[in-house]
């Protein structure tokens, strides 16, 4: 028990921490290090809690796929040196600084009162539908569970997932001009005039190819 | 203190939400910060289904948690394609210079 918060005290620590420097860090490349750690910390959280099934797609999802798709495109811009402080602005001299922590702050406090009815009130939490049965594995009961009651919102991410990629490459996608490239088009409907020519050919003169 | 219950990881949850709020609200150089920001908002947003899930002994928090992932996923690549755009066309991802609707 004492180990299992020590853990969880030094992982939701990083976590923190990292979700500071996020947001603060200069430069963008560290922020998506930053980001990578943020999100190894809590899938550490996930793996201790139970739910390791998650833990691991959020470290392949998450670290694997979108924090490298982050990298790229900050190198591929090439803006990862903020000049100047990350939040001071040129125009407005820096007014909205104390209005966004104020508002930031009562958010927080809100989420706390929230916390704070759930533990005092945890009757509430009389909701049991699907049991996790604890002979069988958490990533057998994920797929149990998955593929029969939520197969149709199974599909619905699929095609979220479909949709996000086909809106990602139309929306980058552009013509280069003078670039050559193959036009079946005009390939496939290209006539035997266009392409074979008759020569009469005379003896011993040859024949002038473009005439 | 030492034992940990359903409260530490909503506390958490609750605390990687408002940094990432704060870092949507007060950023002013790089929308690329604004969308990691997010990821840290639905990532908190996680951290309360996966707790609730286990707390209350029910299956269907983690269910959400993995559409959420896919939904967080596709989002990230579709703004991420938004800003390539943006950058090719107006040479600046700045969000002080980002002010074409005059908002």
């Amino acid at each position: 028990m004492i180990a299992h918060s020590v853990f969880f005290y030094i992982f939701s620590l990083i976590a923190i921490i990292s979700a500071v420097m996020v947001t603060v860090s200069k430069n963008t490349v560290h922020s998506v290090f930053f980001l990578i750690l943020d999100f190894i910390s809590i899938s550490c959280l996930f793996i201790m809690i139970g739910a390791e099934f998650l833990g691991m797609i959020m470290l392949i999802v998450y670290v694997g796929a979108v924090a490298v798709l982050f990298l790229f495109v900050v190198m591929m811009l090439n803006v990862a040196e903020q000049k100047g402080q990350w939040f001071s602005s040129r125009w407005d001299g820096g007014t909205h600084i104390p209005v966004g922590l104020l508002v930031s702050l009562i958010i927080f406090f809100e989420l706390i009162i929230v916390i704070g009815g759930w533990k005092y009130k945890p009757d509430l939490l009389n909701s049991l539908s699907i049991n996790i049965s604890s002979e069988v594995t958490n990533t057998r009961s994920i797929g149990n569970v998955l593929y029969t009651d939520y197969i149709l919102l199974f599909q619905i991410s699929g095609m979220i997932l479909l949709v996000a990629m086909i809106g990602a490459i139309v929306l980058t996608y552009r013509e280069r001009a003078g670039v050559k490239r193959q036009s079946y088009i005009k390939q496939i409907s290209r006539e035997r005039d266009e392409g074979v020519d008759l020569v009469e050919a005379k003896r011993s003169k040859g024949v002038k190819i473009d005439a | 203190m030492l034992n940990i219950g359903l409260g530490h990881y909503l506390t958490l949850a609750a605390i990687i939400f408002t940094i990432g709020i704060v870092g949507i609200f007060l950023n002013r150089k790089n929308v690329i910060v604004i969308l990691m920001s997010i990821e840290l908002i639905l990532l908190a947003v996680n951290i309360n289904l996966v707790a609730f899930s286990i707390f209350i002994n029910d299956l269907s928090g983690q269910i959400f948690t993995l559409f959420i992932l896919t939904v967080a996923a596709a989002e990230a690549a579709i703004g991420l394609a938004i800003i390539v755009v943006y950058f090719r066309n107006s040479e600046t991802i700045r969000v002080e210079e980002i002010k074409n609707l005059k908002g």
